[in-house]
Formats: structure tokens, sequence, C-alpha cells
């Protein structure tokens, strides 16, 4: 009980703060699942985006059903879940009769430029943290360097996903599965 | 019976979005020619808005359809509908990893994935700076900005309230 109150804390906050999608989303759960509360490793929490962004649904959510269900199962994840989006779903709910209102509000503009300017160091860091988890080799900083390519020209998600899922099989297949 | 259409036009767009936020966007604009939820001007709005508030704007827009709908229990009925399907695979996918984590085939696609899922990640903050950095000022920030997150550790939040209050301020 105290495990999924717990979550739903933790997600409740996560979702309040988290500007600017998936990305934005790491430098917030780092902090929270791993700096604060060690339940999780960095390497973990690459497992949990790769398999998150390799799956349907939005990524932020997708890695905060695999949190729930890594420390408190089916429960946990559904928590989690839904405590992620609890404040989202307020906050668009009492905006959706005054958008205009809302988007032409100098104030509102000028808070998120703001916001905006420390979210981008603030991924920045994210990336660097999880560097070794993720790239161990001189082939996968090639991957890393492709992908990006590939993404900052516009080639969608899961044409990048499939491309590289393919060419890791073929690689494995060619060393007998070692 | 608009609550079942709404769910199910929902369930749709959380099975098909593979790869974020971003891929829910065509899929929302076909909605807008099949019903009168919302126009293609109020989604394009809803993308400002969804950098402008906290959350995916996968979510952000199906709380927002929803409501126009049908109220507030649209709102929940449209986001409930968008998550049911990664709820169902994750929870699947994650107990089937439990009992194969020593799959060699699972591994090394995993493997493989790895650099590519960090390198999209790193792709998300290409194009949030993109947005933002139009000058050398705000280059010069945010380069600043990252060498104090580096050497300084403390809660991302507080570094975001720091930027918001600034933008309030400076910008």
């Amino acid at each position: 009980m105290k495990n999924l109150y717990e979550l739903a804390v933790i997600f409740f906050r996560i979702g309040c703060f988290m500007f600017g999608g998936g990305s934005a989303m790491l430098p917030l759960l780092q902090e929270e699942l791993v700096t604060k509360r060690h339940w999780l490793s960095e390497e973990k929490i690459m497992d949990y985006y790769s398999l998150s962004q390799s799956t349907p649904g939005i990524i932020a959510v997708n890695v905060a059903t695999f949190t729930g269900y890594d420390r408190a199962g089916l429960t946990g994840a559904v928590v989690a879940t839904f405590a992620l989006i609890t404040a989202p779903f307020i906050i668009i709910l009492s905006l959706a009769n005054i958008l205009a209102l809302y988007m032409s509000n100098p104030y509102v503009a000028k808070a998120f430029e703001g916001i905006r300017i420390v979210v981008v160091p603030l991924i920045a860091e994210a990336v660097c943290r999880l560097w070794p988890s993720a790239v161990k080799s001189k082939w996968d900083v090639l991957s890393f360097a492709v992908a990006l390519g590939l993404a900052v020209a516009g080639v969608s998600v899961i044409m990048i996903m499939g491309l590289f899922c393919l060419i890791g099989l073929a690689r494995g297949w060619k060393r007998g599965w070692k | 019976m608009i609550y079942l259409t709404l769910f199910w036009e929902f369930f749709k767009i959380g099975l098909l979005a593979i790869g974020g936020g971003l891929v829910t966007i065509p899929f929302l604009y076909d909605l807008t020619a099949q019903y009168p939820w919302f126009t293609s001007q109020e989604l394009t709005d809803m993308i400002a808005v969804s950098e402008s508030t906290p959350g995916p704007i996968g979510v952000n827009m199906a709380t927002f359809a929803g409501f126009r709908a049908a109220g507030i229990g649209g709102g929940f009925i449209a986001t409930l509908g968008l998550l049911t399907p990664s709820l169902i695979i994750i929870v699947l996918l994650a107990r089937y990893l439990k009992s194969h984590s020593d799959s060699l085939v699972f591994a090394t696609l995993l493997n493989a994935v790895r650099p590519v899922a960090l390198a999209l990640i790193c792709s998300g903050g290409v194009f949030i700076g993109r947005s933002i950095v139009t000058d050398w000022t705000i280059g010069a920030l945010a380069m600043g900005a990252f060498v104090v997150i580096h050497f300084w550790r403390i809660s991302p939040i507080i570094y975001i309230c720091l930027g918001l209050i600034g933008g309030l301020l400076f910008a």
C-alpha cells in the first residue's frame, strides 16, 4: 500500500513538471527513481525507454507503466500511469474553454520561453548520464550518430526503430547468438 | 453512444501511434475530417498549448477532444481509450520479460536498440532547442545552464521553476 502511494505521488509530481513530452520526462525520472530512491539503475531506465519507444502509445506514459509494473505489478502499472496524467488532465480541462485567451497571454509565453531554455540542457544532461548504459562500443556510437541524424532529418521513429532492430538481428544471427 | 465512439477512436490512436506524441498528430487531423469534436485550427492551437502546459500532446488532445464532444466524462473516456492499448501491451511485455530475461535474441535486440533510443531522446532535445535558440544570447544562456546543471546536481524541478521565473523577468 505504501508502495502504491509512493508511486502515485512520484508520478503525479512528474506529471506536473513534464514540459515537452517524453524526452523532457527523463531528467525528472532519473532524479526521482535513480538519485533519490535507488529504485532503478540507469541501465534499467535506459531499457524502459528503449522498450517504450518501440511499443505503441505515448512514450512518457509507457515508461510510467513499466516502472509501476516493476515496483508493484499490475496495480502499480495502473496507478503510475493514471498518476502521471492526472495533472495534465486537470490542466487541459480547465483551459479547454479559454485556450485562445491562455495562448495570447504574454506572461504565459514568457514563462514558457524560460522553461524551454532550461529543458534543453536538462535533456542534454540526462543523455550524458545515460550514455555509459546505452553506448558501449564503437558500433553503438555509430548507431547513435546515424539514428540521431535520421531523427533530426524527420524520419519517423517507427522506421528508425525497425531499421535498427533488423540490423541488430542480422548481426546477432551472423555471430551465432553469442 | 458518444462515449463508445470516443473510446474507440482514441483506442485506435493509442494502438497505432508508435514513437510518441508527435506521431499522434496525423491521426488527430484525420479525426477532424470525420467528427465535429474539434477543428484543425483548434488542433494547431492545441499543439502550441501542449508546449506550454505539462503533459504529452497525445494525452492533452484526447482530454480536449473528449471534453469538447461530451464534457468532463467525455474527456475522461477519450483519455482512457488512448491509454488502454499501451497499458495492456506493456503489462504483458513486462510480465514476459520477467520470465524470459535470459532470452539471447531479446538481449541482442535490446543492445541494438539502446543507442537508438538514446539518440531519439537526444533528438527530442534538438527539436525543442531548434524552436527556442534563435540567437547567440539564448544559445549562450542554454550552454551556461548546461554547465550549471552538469556540475550542480539538484532537482530538475528547481531548475524548471528557475527557468519559469527567469522567463517572466527577462524574456
